[in-house]
């Protein structure tokens, strides 16, 4: 079975953001980029069942710049068989004209499951993996927290509000993951080692019209400073009357 | 979770290290900071090495680098030496077990053992699931390993051992040790096993250096040991176990600049942000802004020495007294930038609430062993002069 997991090159999320100098995007001077977190625990997946045996490969599909090919050498190291970074031109992209690069790529290497993070912890918009879906024409199941491939049955248990759906898909199919169904590795050195031999392919991604443009980035309001009303249980009724009556909370 | 960047005043990191390099020293930084940085000044207070981080630096592949026959990395010499650098910024300890495995246990293995031997330790050890121990200092032989009481007679079964070894890290926990003995011809190396008769390990107590390690003794009773215990390469005398000291040298030599980072990341947070005198930061004073320039002035030094050293070792050009340089250099700053530190943070920094404290007593080991300080300047110096003057 050919596993494809897609790949975003996102800031670090304990980076500090700053709005670039357009107020239409981040500044990325200074900011550390890494693995989009939920595509990393779709790559775990697809590693753990390319180990399992059987036979499988594992690919990273990734639109974006030049510079993401240092998280899909990750990715390599991790243990993905090979890269594939869709080069993104000067165009702007929402999710729709995302997924139609990633379609277009996608329709010519015919993966048999497609594995990625329910969202990407940028944009956080995370409708890329239903659009894909839909332009493939393939089944999606999302937001997956657990994962059972039985030959070519696969079946997939989901979040949904207050409970657990389980589900079976015919593959091929879309599955975007959740927290929880697999801690991802720590990229072993031999690995990287392991990395270098491995090729990233490079297209140039299909340009589309975005249907959502951004207008503007604003960082959000600087919070007013705490104030401290008092310290011990004397201070209770100071702050009970702040909560009360200032604050209106009580 | 933010990590650790580093000062990196010179960009030595993005300059000096190649991609993979630095995807090295990211992943063992990564495992350090996740699994290492939040439990150790636990385990140092327990007097106690976690066994299972033996078993992740084997599934991180930091056991056994360069030994790809038997399923290591094909890791370089600075590789390896990022690997040390970062698991000592966690704790010396940790350092010293992989140290002892790679380049004082397996390293002799593979260098002097038979194809029986290697095939027989190897793959276990860089599995995580076989442990090893270097013995050669005694209680009353440490810098003059030469003058070794430690007997190993030719019987007509084997070896007959007799002797104590002291100071051996991992000791206790080993399946096997690589013991030095005089035999009627001169010092060789021996494989004794976990449970041998005659054979036993305790472990040394009341240390207040090295905790989060186990340092023990070898006690060796007419140990009889197999005529296959014998490690055939090593040549009479001393040039074999000091080989493989050269090897740990190297390690610990990057290993130190990990101990300076740390102490120069926490002091410098601690003085940006205490406040005393007048509601100024104590890094607002002179005096705290020199030793702040001195730390990371001897740290990017300490770097710049020890990377060319790696360089130079993976051109085959590195010798015993470039290594002998960078470890008594490394670890001396090391200790003194952990005590400098540890002094910057006032009564805070005698507690185990933050690292430079462990760091500072740790280094006094690490200052000691492979080769003590003031010995290292005798090798230098017998180096450059041609004149030995240890005795
Ligand atoms: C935590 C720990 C772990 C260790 N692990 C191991 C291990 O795994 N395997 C192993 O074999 N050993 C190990 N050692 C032992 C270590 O290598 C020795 O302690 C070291 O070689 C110094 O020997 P010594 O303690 O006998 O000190 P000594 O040799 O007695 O030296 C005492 C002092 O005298 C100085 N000195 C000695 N000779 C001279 C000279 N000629 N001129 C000037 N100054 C001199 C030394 O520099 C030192 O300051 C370990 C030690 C420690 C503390």
């Amino acid at each position: 079975m050919k596993i494809l997991t897609l790949l975003k090159r996102v800031p670090d999320t304990a980076a500090k953001i700053r709005v670039a100098g357009d107020g239409k995007r981040i500044d990325p001077a200074g900011v550390e980029f890494v693995i989009n977190p939920y595509d990393e625990i779709a790559l775990e997946q697809a590693l753990r069942v390319k180990e399992a045996g059987g036979g499988h490969s594992v690919a990273v599909l990734c639109l974006g710049t030049k510079d993401a090919t240092k998280e899909i050498r990750t990715a390599l190291a991790m243990g993905a068989d090979e890269g594939i970074l869709l080069i993104d031109g000067a165009g702007e992209r929402d999710a729709a004209a995302s997924a139609a690069a990633l379609a277009a790529a996608l329709s010519e290497v015919k993966p048999d499951l497609i594995l990625c993070g329910w969202k990407a912890v940028d944009t956080d918009d995370g409708a890329v993996p239903h659009l894909l879906a839909a332009r493939l024409g393939l089944p999606c199941v999302t937001l997956v927290t657990k994962f059972v491939l039985d030959g070519t049955a696969l079946t997939l248990h989901r979040e949904v509000e207050g409970a657990e759906e389980v589900v079976s898909v015919k593959l091929p199919a879309v599955v975007s993951v959740q927290k929880g169904l697999a801690e991802p590795r720590y990229t072993s050195l031999k690995g990287i080692m392991m990395a270098k031999k491995k090729t990233i392919a490079e297209k140039p991604g299909a340009a589309a019209e975005p249907k959502v443009r951004i207008l503007a980035l604003e960082p959000p309001p600087e919070r007013k400073a705490g104030r401290i009303v008092g310290t011990g249980p004397e201070a209770v009724p100071a702050l009970v009357k702040a909560l009360s009556e200032e604050q209106k909370l009580i | 979770m933010a990590r650790f960047k580093g000062a990196d005043f010179l960009s030595i990191m993005e300059t000096q290290f190649t991609e993979e390099e630095r995807m090295v020293r990211d992943s063992v930084r990564e495992w350090v900071e996740d699994r290492v940085i939040p439990v150790v000044d636990r385990c140092y207070q327990e007097d106690r090495f976690p066994l299972e981080w033996k078993d992740e630096l084997a599934k991180l592949g930091a056991l056994g680098p360069g030994l790809v026959e038997y399923g290591g990395g094909d890791l370089s010499h600075v590789c390896r030496g990022l690997i040390y650098r970062e698991l000592e910024r966690g704790d010396s300890g940790l350092r010293s077990f992989a140290s002892v495995m790679n380049s004082l246990v397996m390293f002799p293995i593979r260098a002097y053992g038979t194809k029986a031997q290697q095939d027989r330790w190897l793959p276990g050890m860089i599995r995580g699931e076989k442990v090893g121990c270097f013995g050669l200092t005694e209680p009353d032989f440490g810098s003059n390993p030469g003058g070794m009481l430690t007997r190993a007679e030719k019987v007509k079964d084997g070896w007959l051992l007799n002797g104590t070894k002291r100071w051996i890290t991992n000791g206790t926990i080993s399946d096997v040790a690589i013991v030095f003995a005089k035999t009627a011809e001169g010092i060789r190396g021996f494989l004794v096993e976990k449970g041998t008769p005659g054979f036993s390990a305790p472990v040394i107590r009341q240390k207040w250096s090295l905790r989060a390690s186990i340092t023990s003794e070898l006690i060796l009773e007419d140990c009889l040991v197999p005529e296959d215990a014998l490690l055939p390469g090593t040549s009479i005398g001393l040039k074999a176990p000091l080989t493989c000291l050269s090897e740990a040298r190297y390690g610990i030599a990057w290993g130190a600049v990990g101990v300076m980072e740390a102490c120069y990341e926490e002091a410098f947070d601690y003085v940006m942000t205490r406040r005393q005198f007048e509601d100024k930061p104590l890094a607002s004073h002179q005096l705290v802004q020199q030793r702040l320039s001195t730390i990371l002035t001897e740290t990017v030094k300490a770097e710049l020495l020890v990377l060319q050293v790696g360089r130079l070792k993976d051109l085959g050009l590195a010798n015993h007294a470039h290594i002998s340089m960078a470890k008594r250099n490394n670890c001396e700053w090391a200790l003194d930038i952990a005590r400098t530190a540890r002094d910057m943070l006032g009564a805070s920094g005698i507690t185990y609430e933050y690292r430079c404290g462990r760091h500072m007593m740790n280094m006094e080991s690490v200052k000691t062993y492979e080769g003590a300080h003031d010995v290292h300047h005798l090798i230098l110096g017998d180096y450059i002069t041609g004149i030995p003057a240890y005795s």
